[in-house]
């Protein structure tokens, strides 16, 4: 699949408003050539399910930074599930200490990006998980 | 020699020492500069800074401009405040904390409140879901924050509340604890953050729209002024600025801009400056370039005092004295190597007792992975004492002071964040240049600058981009109960119970009917809080009249 058609949401789930990183993985995914939709903070997971099928992404990327996300990133996918569309990808990063990563994973997150990802390695993801797909 | 001139001799010398030595040896890059992009060269001599200059530019601490410092002898009299920023889980765990840190010989204390709080809602909302106790602690009524402070007695710390939308409504209830204590709030100290404009721009945690917002910070402006003389109503923050991603020179201009527009403000609902201006506080963060930190703070603290004097012709030198906290740069920590943070944030503590801070809260060495471990505060905090016991820097006042670099780089920042404010001016102000999102995209594109800059090895990051190791995730993480959501809503139901319901809802009309005035609405809030309405139950009241902040989303 070209670069362009592939469409991915990034979400703030919860209330903390910091999007340094939400804003920077937006900005540098779409220089990348990706199309990409922000939706800015203080989403609700129903907020972010409805946006992710409304736009037809196959991504959604959620940043949190609060320590809400065993709660709030599993909600997510639970929500894309119950909707039909859980062949939406999701992903997410933030403040996520390692020892949430399984269970975030046994819940439906595709993979966790922690503080220090580069650009490079969502990409990275992204292109495998595409052509995993495909196969 | 022969040369009659410092410019002479420096010219021969870089013409030939200076040039045959590179040519040998060429240097690491082709140029250098700092963090913010301000262009260093390999030296700087008299050249950079005249002693003519000096009662103009720099004159003597504790007075106008005020450059070396806004106390005559700084450090030699009083040390800085140590106040680390603590708050997570229940009041009762928070407390507890609080008592732990003063008993450390911390000399101040910072409350942290949870998201649901800081955007007004109580912790059985359900957007409080995974969020109630998290990132400080959950105040849904009067009933928490009698908890919180029990055992404190009031007119002996000052207190730091990071609250800014509901601001006023938790000042309320801390002046309420205090009365049950038998304190006067009058004798209060203490600061609430109550910096609206720097939510929209880079914190997020706003609730009504701008103009609403701004009559609630010069409500507790004016209500200060008249009743509490030792309390900062406000604590503008380039804090949050620096850590959503702008540069040195964008933390000045953008904060000393929201400022202007406070002052403004102020002054439009009647206040006379020196009435107030002399409460204003201000909030810096310190990174890791040392120079360019220490001249920011100095360049800060100079520009605010020409935009005082010559802007709105203060005339209390008081109004002209930027007093500043200061917090180590969270963003710069790394989540690997976690030792090494001690060591960054050391060299930022450092930074803002050399540039002057009135009071510092060092980051613990474990941030980037969650909330910090007692044992993590505790090295933070022992970072400030071995800054003010050992190292010697506080024996003398402004001690980078006459560098000839310093002198430059504080120029520099100081003339850079003119330019912006003039730009800023010409859009109307701060509010109309906010609405456009020209501070966010500015903000925005430094923030994404710096980060190419790491990700292609450009620039430096120890133990991330560099000297990588393999290492073994860290064991001991503060983790914050996910049941606690379930105690705090079990203790606003016991609080709607035991309270007098039909109190509350003639105080709460009663708010709504003021609300559209522009009467001060911080005696009702007193009143409020009094009858244990919570913190929800009296933002909604304002939600129906203000209505709610639609962020505009910028990328």
């Amino acid at each position: 699949m070209e670069k362009g058609k592939v469409r991915i949401l990034i979400a703030k789930v919860g209330l903390d408003g910091h999007d340094r990183g939400a804003k920077y993985i937006a900005q540098a995914l779409r220089d990348k050539g990706y199309e990409v939709i922000y939706t800015g903070i203080r989403q609700t997971p129903e907020d972010v399910v409805k946006a992710a099928i409304q736009e037809d992404v196959q991504f959604v990327g959620l940043s949190l930074l609060s320590g809400a996300h065993n709660q709030l990133f599993p909600k997510v996918a639970q929500l894309l599930k119950e909707k039909g569309a859980e062949d939406i990808v999701v992903f997410g990063g933030g403040v996520i200490p390692a020892d949430d990563i399984p269970f975030l994973k046994s819940q439906g997150i595709k993979e966790i990006f922690p503080p220090g990802t580069t650009i490079d390695e969502v990409v990275d993801f992204i292109e495998k998980t595409l052509k995993d797909a495909a196969h | 020699m022969g040369e009659k001139t410092i410019k002479d001799a420096k010219e021969r010398w870089e013409n030939s020492t200076l040039k045959n030595f590179v040519a040998k040896a060429p240097e690491r890059q082709k140029e250098f500069a700092t963090v913010s992009q301000n262009p260093v060269s390999t030296l700087y001599t008299p050249l950079n800074f005249e002693e003519k200059d000096y009662l103009k530019k720099l004159g003597f601490p504790g007075e106008y401009p005020f450059t070396r410092g806004i106390y005559p002898n700084m450090y030699r009299g009083r040390l800085w405040t140590m106040r680390q920023y603590a708050g997570f889980g229940t009041a009762e765990q928070s407390n507890q904390r609080f008592k732990y840190l003063l008993d450390q010989g911390q000399t101040g204390l910072s409350v942290a409140f949870d998201l649901p709080t800081q955007v007004g809602y109580d912790s059985d909302h359900p957007l409080a879901e995974g969020e109630v106790g998290k990132v400080g602690v959950a105040i849904d009524s009067l009933a928490d924050m009698e908890i919180l402070f029990e055992g404190i007695p009031l007119d002996k710390v000052s207190t730091s509340m990071t609250i800014n939308a509901p601001a006023a409504i938790l000042l309320s209830m801390y002046i309420a604890v205090a009365e049950k204590q038998g304190v006067p709030r009058s004798e209060l100290r203490g600061t609430i953050q109550n910096d609206i404009l720097k939510e929209y721009i880079a914190r997020g945690t706003y609730i009504f729209p701008p103009k609403p917002s701004m009559r609630l910070v010069v409500d507790t402006l004016s209500f200060c002024a008249r009743e509490m003389p030792k309390w900062n109503p406000i604590s503008i923050s380039g804090y949050h600025i620096r850590e959503a991603g702008a540069d040195a020179v964008q933390e000045v201009a953008f904060t000393l801009a929201d400022a202007i527009e406070y002052c403004k403000a102020a002054q439009q609902a009647g206040m006379d400056i020196d009435q107030f201006a002399p409460q204003l506080s201000f909030f810096f963060a310190a990174h890791n370039d040392l120079f360019e930190e220490v001249a920011k703070f100095r360049a800060a603290r100079r520009l605010w005092a020409k935009i005082m004097k010559e802007k709105f012709q203060a005339q209390d030198p008081r109004s002209m004295m930027l007093r500043f906290h200061t917090q180590t740069g969270g963003s710069t920590l790394t989540a690997q190597q976690l030792d090494n943070n001690v060591v960054r944030v050391a060299i930022q503590a450092l930074a803002a007792v050399l540039g002057g801070t009135q009071s510092l809260h060092t980051n613990s060495r474990d941030e980037a992975l969650g909330l910090p471990t007692e044992k993590s505060v505790q090295i933070a905090l022992r970072t400030q004492q071995i800054i003010a016991y050992e190292s010697g820097v506080t024996n003398t006042v402004d001690p980078l002071g006459g560098s000839y670099y310093l002198e430059h780089l504080t120029d520099q920042i100081e003339k850079r964040a003119q330019e912006y404010l003039e730009r800023i001016e010409s859009m109307g102000s701060m509010v109309e240049a906010i609405e456009l999102g020209y501070i966010q995209r500015e903000i925005q594109a430094s923030a994404y600058k710096y980060q190419k800059s790491i990700e292609s090895g450009e620039r430096i990051i120890v133990g991330l981009n560099r000297f990588k190791t393999e290492e073994e995730s860290p064991q001991e993480i503060l983790k914050v109960d996910p049941r606690l959501r379930e105690l705090q809503i079990k203790r606003i139901q016991e609080v709607k119970q035991k309270r007098d319901n039909e109190k509350v809802n003639v105080i709460l009309k009663k708010i709504e009917d003021v609300a559209p005035t522009g009467e001060n609405l911080v005696p009702y809030f007193i009143e409020a809080v009094k009858t244990y309405a919570t913190l929800g139950e009296i933002t909604g009241a304002l939600r129906k009249v203000f209505g709610e902040y639609q962020q505009q989303v910028i990328f």
